[in-house]
């Protein structure tokens, strides 16, 4: 049954008349044709598919509708601020924190709630907040990089400083 | 470091439709100057059929300076992570001395790029780079002609630089190329003979160069084939058997029929629903019923190398000298020893997708395919029509590893939108891409080698199946060796594998490398002698000696004999071209059997790094990639039924996994591109397997190395 679903979506207001219970994932895609987000597995075990809602890190694969009334949602998409690069899409740029880039988005966006959790994190830390987004061209070792680069530029890493 | 950020892949018409001659080519194509290239042999078919492609076909890549002064280079190659939207414009940019970022890449499009093979086997800078870099050198010839007219000046007075010709004594008299190229036609085909740029000329290759594709990548603008939708695009699920020899008896299609906005297709052997989104397509295929009649097989990951043994054909020889009997008439050690490897996913993060738009007899698609060329045909066979109405647009691919040779989607979105009259798109489940993904073949190596007195291998009798043939052949100094592969590790024939089998990033040669690698550190142990040392005694290939060098200095190998304890490994392979030698560190809790990669050098020699950070990045990538073969990934089955269906239970590597990775690319400044993208993935079993026997003192015979392995053959001793 369609109802009524009020939500913010990367900054803006929007109102979306669908069944409550669709999968966030499909509706970012097709509905709102924001394909920045990926699948890629489809029960929670990749990654790809991530992204923000209330700043959390959560796989729009698993999610609905209903899960995201009156809330915030953050895409790929909505990470850049008036054309600005946010800084860990600059560094995931800077560091070739890609390949194939299929998995980046939700590398990005699971990296973005990190960051807001702990500003400051040790590489041991990143590696544990990443640990369940997968990447099969390998590019690991340059996102732990990269995340650690954007940290810096956001004025986290006070473990480094002192 | 440079940046090179502002790259849009153009995916829209540039010329028009055409089927031509090159000089009807030339007419339509606008103005400019046009080098076309051959690389390799074309084959005799795409010459002679009547069914031509739409450009002409002899040649297979070129490159146009436009009057604008930018430059376009069309090649049916695609990216697919590799970087080669990086490098192929690297070489070109520095051979026509222009920015690297006027340089376009138009790949994979079978309407404006002449016919390619496919994306595959390391070749793209190997085979492509040096014809590239020719018709760049030619191209900047032509310029310099036009130039010498231009400027009045004779050509030796000239000099170019950034899309402009100087008067070397005068540099206030120049003309740039767009300058040159406006109002001009011209065309050569590249003779070769126009000398290249030597290593102290160049400005770009060989320097590090970021992606021109991580703008696309980090914002979410990237185009992957599941993001194309088309107005009136319809979303396919289909109905799936549960095994692969399973028969369809029986299916009921009237629940689903009855559901609002569902289309429901049944065409011989397909049967599919449709919606304008997959989520509601996914949740009406729930509602067939359909019943199968299964064949009891006793096939599964343990029993089918005893199968495969059963069935395997007759071997062929890949390479021998001297006399096997002889050799194991002076050993004075014998070692026999069957080496075992599963099934392996592809596993790209991007299932496979399509987008398949078909109206009246045109037909346009948008696939996630490393062969747009074989798309082309086997859509055109598929719907009986001309492959000369089926063009082929080739957005990212979201990784390949030889997987996406294999194009079943297309078909299937294909066969659905000629049915239907409207686009569709198929995109694979996991699951669906855990079923008809194209395994690593299981194979089985078994090899007899032996060291006479003084400690040096006197004979190598080696004998693989299904793996394939690459990466077979030894590269050790041996008096007497024989070499021969039963099986090719593409399909089999039937009662051979009980599902599909192919390519798998540097195929055959992960195989090969690890049983290679594991018998030359068994015959190293029981002569007493440091793993390394060993190869260095048994090795005069010089190329091989210098990796395995360089990466002994940067790991610090100690010599010691194995089991030392101290948990290093050490293996060599040569791969498209490329020598590789590693060395890791492992540490193996006896407890769990599980491994912990802390620490791997990789050095290799690929010839000229055209781009030493995409070269060092596909290392990474290869170790990284390599860890999963290694120590986890098997594919489990029984007969044609696949029980790994996701990433919860087919294992590969994550972040916590990643090891301390350093790289060596050995300075080859003068010698010709070699592969890139799969080298450094071979050595990553041979090198763990001999590391853990370091660790423990327990030799693993079998791919992967899992914990439960491990603890396996601790207990037997």
């Amino acid at each position: 049954m369609k109802e009524l679903i009020t939500f913010n979506l990367n900054r803006k207001p929007v109102e979306l008349n669908l069944d409550r219970d669709r999968i966030l994932l499909w509706v970012l895609r097709t509905d709102l044709g924001l394909t920045g987000t990926k699948y890629g597995c489809g029960e929670s075990y990749c990654g790809a598919c991530t992204v923000l809602v209330d700043d959390e890190a959560l796989r729009s694969c698993q999610i609905t509708l209903n899960d995201i009334q009156n809330r915030s949602v953050v895409t790929i998409e909505g990470l850049a601020n008036n054309g600005e690069l946010h800084p860990l899409q600059k560094a995931f740029m800077e560091n070739d924190a890609l390949q194939c880039g299929y998995c980046t988005p939700g590398m990005i966006m699971n990296a973005y709630a990190l960051l807001k959790k702990n500003p400051d994190p040790t590489e041991k830390q990143i590696m544990e907040g990443m640990e369940e987004n997968l990447c099969r061209c390998g590019a690991y070792k340059r996102i732990v990089e990269a995340i650690q680069a954007a940290a810096r530029v956001m004025g986290g890493f006070e473990h480094e400083k002192k | 470091m440079k940046k090179n950020n502002d790259l849009d892949l153009d995916f829209t018409d540039r010329l028009m439709d055409f089927q031509v001659s090159r000089r009807e080519f030339i007419k339509i194509a606008g103005g400019g100057i046009f080098i076309f290239m051959t690389i390799g042999d074309i084959p005799i078919w795409a010459q002679q059929r009547r069914d031509r492609p739409s450009l002409p076909t002899d040649f297979n890549a070129f490159l146009q300076i436009n009057e604008d002064g930018r430059v376009a280079c069309f090649t049916g190659k695609i990216e697919m992570g590799q970087g080669i939207v990086t490098s192929l414009a690297q070489m070109l940019a520095d051979e026509l001395d222009v920015a690297l970022d006027s340089v376009d890449m138009v790949m994979g499009d079978t309407d404006l790029c002449p016919w390619d093979m496919g994306t595959f086997g390391s070749m793209s800078t190997r085979f492509f780079g040096p014809p590239l870099r020719a018709a760049g050198a030619e191209g900047r010839q032509i310029l310099v002609e036009l130039a010498a007219e231009h400027l009045n000046r004779p050509v030796d007075q000239l000099l170019t630089e950034n899309g402009m010709v100087y008067d070397r004594s005068d540099r206030e008299k120049k003309v740039t190329y767009a300058q040159l190229a406006r109002g001009k036609k011209i065309s050569r085909h590249a003779s070769g003979k126009v000398p290249l740029k030597t290593p102290d000329q160049f400005k770009i290759m060989g320097d590090p160069i970021l992606r021109r594709d991580a703008l696309e990548k980090v914002t979410g603008r990237a185009k992957y084939a599941a993001d194309i939708q088309l107005p009136g695009m319809l979303y396919a699920r289909i109905l799936r058997p549960p095994s692969h020899d399973a028969k369809r008896i029986a299916v009921d299609l009237s629940e689903v029929q009855q559901i609002e906005g569902i289309q429901v297709i049944e065409d011989k052997d397909l049967i599919a629903v449709l919606h304008h989104s997959p989520d509601f397509a996914e949740k009406a295929l729930s509602k067939i019923k359909a019943s199968y009649d299964t064949p009891k097989s006793d096939l599964n990951e343990v029993t089918i190398f005893d199968h495969l043994l059963k069935v395997a054909p007759e071997g062929e020889l890949v390479a021998e000298n001297g006399d096997i009997q002889k050799g194991k008439k002076e050993a004075s050690m014998v070692f026999e020893q069957i080496y075992l490897d599963g099934y392996k996913a592809h596993a790209p993060i991007e299932p496979h997708g399509a987008v398949v738009n078909v109206e009246g007899d045109k037909v346009t698609i948008w696939p996630s395919s490393q062969t747009p060329f074989r798309v082309k045909d086997e859509v055109a066979e598929a719907l009986g029509i001309s492959s000369n109405n089926v063009r082929v647009i080739s957005p990212f691919l979201g990784g390949g590893f030889g997987g996406k040779t294999r194009n079943l989607q297309v078909i299937e979105a294909a066969r659905l939108s000629k049915l239907t009259g409207k686009p569709i798109q198929v995109a694979w489940t996991r699951q669906e891409e855990f079923f008809y993904d194209s395994f690593r073949p299981a194979a089985i190596v078994k090899i007899n080698s032996g060291l006479d007195k003084n400690g040096q291998t006197c004979f190598w009798d080696y004998h693989v199946f299904y793996a394939g043939e690459r990466g077979s052949q030894h590269f050790y100094s041996i008096p007497n060796s024989s070499t021969v592969y039963y099986g090719s590790g593409w399909g089999g024939g039937p009662g051979t594998h009980p599902f599909a089998t192919g390519a798998w990033r540097a195929p055959a040669n992960n195989t090969n490398t690890f049983a290679r690698e594991s018998q030359i550190d068994i015959m190293a142990a029981a002569a007493g002698v440091d793993p390394v040392e060993f190869r260095r005694q048994n090795l005069t290939d010089k190329k091989m000696r210098s990796v395995l060098e360089a990466a002994a200095d940067k790991f610090n190998w100690k010599p010691a004999t194995a089991p030392s304890k101290r948990g290093y490994g050490v293996a060599c392979g040569i791969d498209a071209g490329t020598s590789v030698a590693m060395m890791v560190e492992v540490d193996v809790d006896r407890e769990t059997g599980k491994v912990m990669v802390k620490r791997v050098v990789c050095a290799q020699d690929m010839g000229l790094a055209i781009n030493p950070q995409g070269a060092t990045i596909q290392m990474e990538g290869c170790i990284t990639m390599g860890l999963g073969y290694a120590l986890a990934e098997d594919l489990r089955f029984s007969g044609g039924q696949i029980h790994d269906h996701n990433f919860d239970t087919y294992e590969i590597p994550r972040f916590s996994w990643l090891p301390k990775i350093e790289t060596v690319i050995i300075d080859a400044k003068n010698e010709t591109p070699q592969g890139g993208g799969e080298p450094a993935i071979i050595t990553v079993g041979g090198a763990i397997a001999n590391a853990i026997y370091d660790a423990i003192g327990v030799r693993m015979f079998q791919l992967p190395m899992t914990p439960a392995r491990i603890k396996d053959s601790m207990a037997k001793g």
